[in-house]
């Protein structure tokens, strides 16, 4: 009887399992083994067919790098005057595309720390790649302040604490100080994650490579790792302290580039709302670029196995959830603007809604409150297609959302004596176009020379990963 | 000159067991390779819990009071100046950069200390003249006994290592 019992139990939970199981899509496709994940990954990087599709997508991605070259060899002979801002728009496309960037670097930590962190099984088949994303994304964002200061070959010696010839440090009170140390930490730290959990793979990649050459170089860059216990062991506390030390940083990166503008006293800026809405909305933009990168990575190199319809649902879901604390966020400022009873912040937000960039507000609210409504349909998650554009349009959101905090804020004044309209140069076109040539080229490579997923911890997760118990076996 | 005895296992639960046994059996100098990390090995084979975390707690510490002292330094010694008549050591303004200094020791220590207490990069090791090894990064699991051990003995070990189920038995030149 007991025993009858028992078995009834067991198969009314796994009966209640499979349920479940079969609306949720499984992380891994089932059937794959150690040897078929190590395969699949590691046959993108080590076969000697390159795709055709590979060489349209960094051609596209190349022409428009030159673009920055040539960007950046105007500026440096010419000067920023090159560039649209002036006063009193003197942040412009500068800063909007450096906030865009370092945004969108945010989701790759996200993934794969705090996910970590948490536990959550399906950040192993987006991590690795989301955090090259972020890498590349960063570098992307470091371009602006450097080539802002028009001679960047000083840049290191203006921004990093090193004294003058007056003797005069850089101000320590000053978020824009504060912002280079939160962002090189970040560039270092990500470096340094990414290439830790590169490590295993590229152990993988020399003892499978066939060329010898191919071989050389991965065993070089794998320091001769080779799986002891001892080693694993030091490595997986390192993993996890580096996941917890990231974790507090990612969040403070963001919350420093909002104290850019918080901590000034303009309207639009000075506001406490700042630094988690600047979070959700550096979250919110790397998951749609996530998306926009997993969906035709996962089509063309053949690995929905990996990154199945989970992952594609799951972070929908964390767009939706951060996308909505982003339109609280403006919510929050046009009512404090409202609630102030101060004739500055409610002119702000006039000016916002109806000044001459009103359709720009307009459209940022169209996509970043309205649209993504559409997230909760569960149709529309299963619509890949779809959710390719709708991520698309999630970065152009974000992007309008700094060119509005930025723009309207300052191009109306206290005194309007000195407002003023702002339009950007095709110099400031040629920049912004330039850096996502950079990032795509620098994407290009690496799906084309690393492994764009983790095989050490996708082989975590196939069923052959779990031991077997005496009781079973 | 040998290395040591290699035994190659189809899975963890191999290695694993066979590895206990070798323990109980007295070999203490050996070590497993495997493609993936398995948590039951440090228990397996008796390994120490890893001092890393102490080390990066202190290099998180150092980290900390670096950026503080150095913007402390430069603002009330280097070049002390009067900003709104704030005093000169503002701490709660040196917070951002104090907390990001923090980071970035604890990372670096986390980071240079695990390849360091690993002894890596090596580029050469005895492991990698065994042909089948190469496999120990994708499907396979290896135990070594070493022939530091006191009780390694070429043919005892090896009768031993055959006792554990094995795929086979090989020896590791050095």
């Amino acid at each position: 009887m007991a025993i009858e019992q028992r078995e009834h139990l067991t198969t009314s939970t796994s009966a209640a399992e499979a349920a479940l199981l079969s609306r949720t899509p499984a992380v891994i496709t089932p059937g794959h083994t150690f040897n078929s994940v190590t395969d699949t990954i590691s046959h993108v990087v080590l076969t000697k067919r390159t795709p055709i599709g590979w060489f349209l997508g960094f051609f596209v991605a190349f022409v428009l790098l030159m673009i920055l070259n040539m960007t950046i060899g105007n500026l440096l002979l010419t000067g920023i005057g090159i560039w649209g801002n002036n006063v009193p728009v003197g942040w412009a496309f500068d800063i909007i595309n450096f906030v865009w960037w370092i945004g969108i670097g945010h989701a790759g930590t996200l993934i794969s720390a705090i996910l970590l962190l948490f536990r959550q099984q399906w950040r192993t088949s987006i991590n690795r790649f989301a955090e090259a994303m972020t890498l590349f994304a960063v570098a992307c964002a470091a371009m602006f302040p450097l080539l802002h200061t028009g001679r960047p070959w000083l840049a290191i010696y203006w921004l990093f604490p090193y004294p003058n010839t007056m003797g005069l440090w850089p101000q320590f009170r000053s978020p824009l100080i504060w912002d280079v140390f939160a962002v090189s930490t970040y560039g270092t730290v990500s470096a340094l994650f990414w290439f830790a959990g590169l490590v295993p793979d590229l152990a993988t990649l020399r003892d499978r490579a066939k060329s010898p050459f191919a071989r050389r170089i991965y065993g070089m860059a794998a320091l001769g790792w080779r799986g002891s216990a001892k080693h694993w062991q030091r490595y997986e506390t390192a993993y996890l302290l580096l996941a917890g030390i990231s974790t507090p940083l990612v969040l403070s990166v963001h919350s420093v580039v909002s104290f850019d503008f918080a901590v000034s006293v303009l309207p639009g800026w000075h506001a406490t709302i700042f630094p988690p809405y600047f979070v959700a909305g550096a979250i919110y933009s790397g998951f749609a670029m996530v998306m926009t990168l997993a969906i035709p990575l996962r089509k063309f190199y053949g690995l929905e196995d990996f990154i199945t319809m989970r992952h594609i649902h799951n972070m929908t879901k964390v767009m939706l959830v951060t996308g909505m604390i982003v339109a609280y966020g403006y919510m929050n400022e046009a009512f404090f603007a409202w609630f102030s009873a101060n004739p500055y912040e409610q002119f702000m937000m006039t000016n916002r809604m109806t000044g001459p960039y009103a359709v720009f507000y307009w459209s940022l609210i169209a996509i970043n409150a309205v649209m993504i409504q559409l997230f909760w349909f569960r149709s529309v998650r299963d619509n890949i297609p779809l959710l390719f554009i709708l991520s698309l349009f999630v970065n152009v959101g974000m992007w309008l959302e700094r060119f509005i905090i930025i723009v309207t804020s300052l191009h109306r004044d206290f005194l309007p004596s000195s407002w003023d309209m702002y339009a950007p140069t095709r110099w400031d076109f040629g920049m912004f176009v330039g850096t996502i040539g950079l990032f795509l080229a620098l994407f290009f490579l690496f799906i084309r020379f690393l492994p764009a997923i983790a095989i050490f911890e996708m082989r975590t997760i196939v069923p052959e990963a779990k031991l077997k118990t005496e009781h079973h076996g | 000159m040998l290395h040591g005895l290699m035994a190659e296992y189809e899975n963890a639960t191999a290695l694993v067991d066979a590895a206990t046994k070798a323990r109980l059996a007295g070999y203490r100098k050996m070590d497993a390779y495997s493609p993936i990390p398995i948590h039951e090995m440090d228990e397996a084979l008796g390994l120490k819990r890893t001092r890393l975390p102490l080390l990066v707690l202190i290099g998180g510490i150092l980290g900390g009071i670096g950026g503080f002292s150095l913007e402390s330094w430069a603002s009330a010694i280097a070049y002390p100046m009067n900003v709104g008549g704030r005093p000169l050591i503002s701490w709660p303004q040196f917070i951002p950069v104090t907390f990001e200094t923090t980071v970035l020791g604890a990372a670096l220590t986390a980071f240079i200390g695990m390849w360091a207490l690993n002894k890596l990069p090596q580029p050469y090791h005895p492991v990698f003249n065994v042909d089948a090894f190469t496999r120990a990064s994708t499907d396979r699991f290896f135990l070594v006994i070493e022939t530091g051990d006191p009780r390694f003995d070429r043919t005892s070990t090896w009768n031993f290592l055959e006792s554990t189920h094995p795929i086979g038995v090989s020896e590791v030149a050095s």
